[in-house]
């Protein structure tokens, strides 16, 4: 089958469109999380979304009778599980002597622990609940998965997010760069901050059914990272990562269309970690050949 | 020992009873200070004397436990936020951040600016304006991480002015920046105080203190002394203050000063 042939079927179109958008938005606004050192927020928010989607399942299949794993009733679930552990994080940083790190690994222990259990337990309930089958694809993602309306979900939810972050892109910066400085100019950190955290929690949660909850902290944070070598501008950073992220998320959900029983994650992650470690050793300044063509030159002086 | 002796508007910043405390830990404990209007003012003590805490506290980055703080402008109207030119310590950011020179000092003019607004032309003047006032024009294009320790600190010099606030707060502005850069530094510094803006900064060691500041407060937690510097650097109040007497101190510093002039 060629790509063209490919790009022809309709499913594929569906996937492609889904995992580049995805790509685009998380690897986007994962330029802050890496710059402000936060990576580990991304990981939190992935995995214990997973105790949100389990829960909304549950909830929909109580009230309905029916399963539903549409993106339009599990991503509300994932989203509002996601923020809790982050805000929870903060208040147990706050009120307590634990600090940011071992927060965020207690948060992580708690949400994706408890989202396994119960994730198993709809898996083997019996009499079987409808609609059950598949569920597990959040764990490592399966872009084949996506039906049309998830696919205008991750359009929405996604679009909605950069247009946020380019309406409110100064002050994104400028907490970024110097919190303390945006604090004495009186500015509203704190909103800041929980605004900042919000549109990341839905660039995570709209990649959750392609990513899957395990590996989404890659696409996050490796497209940063790779564009990070290229440029020394903020603005050329996540403009550059979010085409990395969205290259890497086509490309994945391409192979995975062709080997239908692989997960998507995993292929992503491969991608985009390939481009990561060539951006680390090619990029001019910051790569690695040229800090070691540099050094041969001073040697040669 | 609180010798102020200026009518009150003259005075720039009063802060009365104030107590600041991190969790249930005080870090400073029923401060009364006034700083004049006019001159350069050093805020002066120990490691750990809560020297940093109380500019924080003045800008409202650091919550207030009880007591409070008050910044006016000439005609006695309260003052906040962007209005107060907030230089802080270098160290805390990332000077690897992906951004250049005139983007960083631009950030000064954000207070101003509403939600969703981005900056102008007008914003682009100023910013070229401050530069030049600190010299930096030169490195306006530069990546922030290509900067040494002095260009830094004149790059956040440049985004409070960008603001034209009537006060400065500064945090350590001479930390970890060589004799001449601070030369320079403290120039600036004097421009600003003779164009009538009112400089406060946090300072660490008393070498030089006598010629830096027209008035000092000397704080360990407390408040030990403020006034006018020769009325108030004295030898028992930096005793009390320290801990140990003034001349150990400074032949110390001097003999540290020496020490790593002669390793350079």
């Amino acid at each position: 089958m060629s790509v063209w042939d490919l790009l022809s079927d309709h499913t594929v179109r569906v996937v492609l469109l889904g995992c580049t958008m995805t790509g685009a938005v998380s690897g986007a606004l994962g330029c802050f999380a890496y710059l402000r050192r936060q990576s580990l927020v991304g990981d939190v928010v992935s995995h214990s979304a997973l105790l949100g989607i389990v829960l909304a399942f549950w909830i929909v299949y109580g009230v309905t009778g029916q399963g539903n794993r549409s993106l339009m009733v599990l991503m509300p679930g994932a989203f509002v599980a996601g923020l809790a552990s982050l805000l929870l994080t903060r208040r147990i940083q706050r009120g307590t002597r634990l600090k940011e790190d071992a927060g965020l690994g207690v948060m992580l222990a708690i949400f994706f622990g408890t989202g396994m259990m119960i994730l198993r337990y709809l898996q083997r309930a019996s009499p079987p609940i409808p609609g059950r089958a598949g569920l597990d694809h959040y764990l490592f993602g399966m872009a084949g998965a996506m039906t049309r309306a998830d696919l205008w979900m991750i359009a929405a939810v996604g679009s909605a997010v950069l247009i946020a972050m380019i309406l409110t892109w100064s002050r994104l910066k400028i907490i970024t760069f110097d919190q303390q400085y945006a604090a004495g100019l009186g500015l509203s950190v704190n909103g800041l901050e929980v605004l900042l955290l919000t549109l990341i929690v839905l660039g995570i949660v709209i990649g959750l059914q392609i990513v899957g909850v395990v590996l989404m902290i890659s696409l996050l944070v490796a497209p940063a990272a790779a564009a990070r070598q290229w440029t020394h501008s903020l603005g050329v950073m996540v403009w550059l990562a979010g085409f990395i992220g969205g290259v890497s998320g086509a490309i994945g959900g391409l192979v995975s269309a062709i080997g239908p029983s692989l997960p998507t994650g995993p292929i992503i992650v491969l991608n985009v970690t390939a481009i990561v470690a060539l951006s680390m050793a090619l990029a001019p300044k910051r790569g690695l050949v040229s800090k070691w063509r540099r050094r041969k030159v001073i040697h040669v002086d | 020992m609180n010798d102020i002796d200026v009518a009150s508007s003259d005075i720039a910043i009063q802060s009365r009873h104030l107590t600041v405390t991190y969790g249930e830990r005080p870090v400073l404990w029923n401060i009364d200070i006034a700083i004049p209007r006019k001159g350069i003012t050093g805020i002066i003590g120990p490691n750990g004397a809560g020297k940093s805490t109380l500019i924080k506290a003045m800008l409202g980055i650091v919550p207030i436990a009880s007591g409070t703080v008050a910044m006016c402008d000439r005609n006695g109207r309260t003052l906040s936020g962007d209005a107060i030119g907030y230089v802080p310590q270098r160290s805390t950011v990332d000077w690897d951040f992906p951004t250049s020179v005139f983007d960083v000092v631009m950030m000064g003019t954000y207070g101003k600016l509403r939600w969703f607004q981005r900056p102008g032309k007008s914003e682009r003047v100023a910013t070229q304006r401050a530069l030049e006032f600190v010299e930096m024009q030169d490195f306006a294009t530069r990546q922030i991480s290509e900067l040494s320790g002095g260009q830094q600190q004149r790059v956040f010099l440049a985004r409070a002015f960008v603001q034209k606030p009537s006060i400065y707060l500064m945090d350590e502005p001479f930390a970890g920046v060589d004799t001449k850069t601070e030369r320079s530094l403290l120039e600036i510094f004097r421009k600003l105080r003779d164009d009538g803006s009112t400089v406060v900064m946090v300072h660490h060691d008393l070498l030089r203190a006598h010629d830096y500041f027209d008035h000092v407060i000397l704080l360990n937690r407390r408040l030990i002394a403020q006034g006018p510097t020769k009325r108030t650097l004295t030898e028992s109040n930096v005793e009390t203050c320290y801990g140990v007497s003034h001349h150990m101190l400074t032949t110390s510093v001097d003999v540290d000063r020496d020490f790593h002039t002669a390793a350079v």
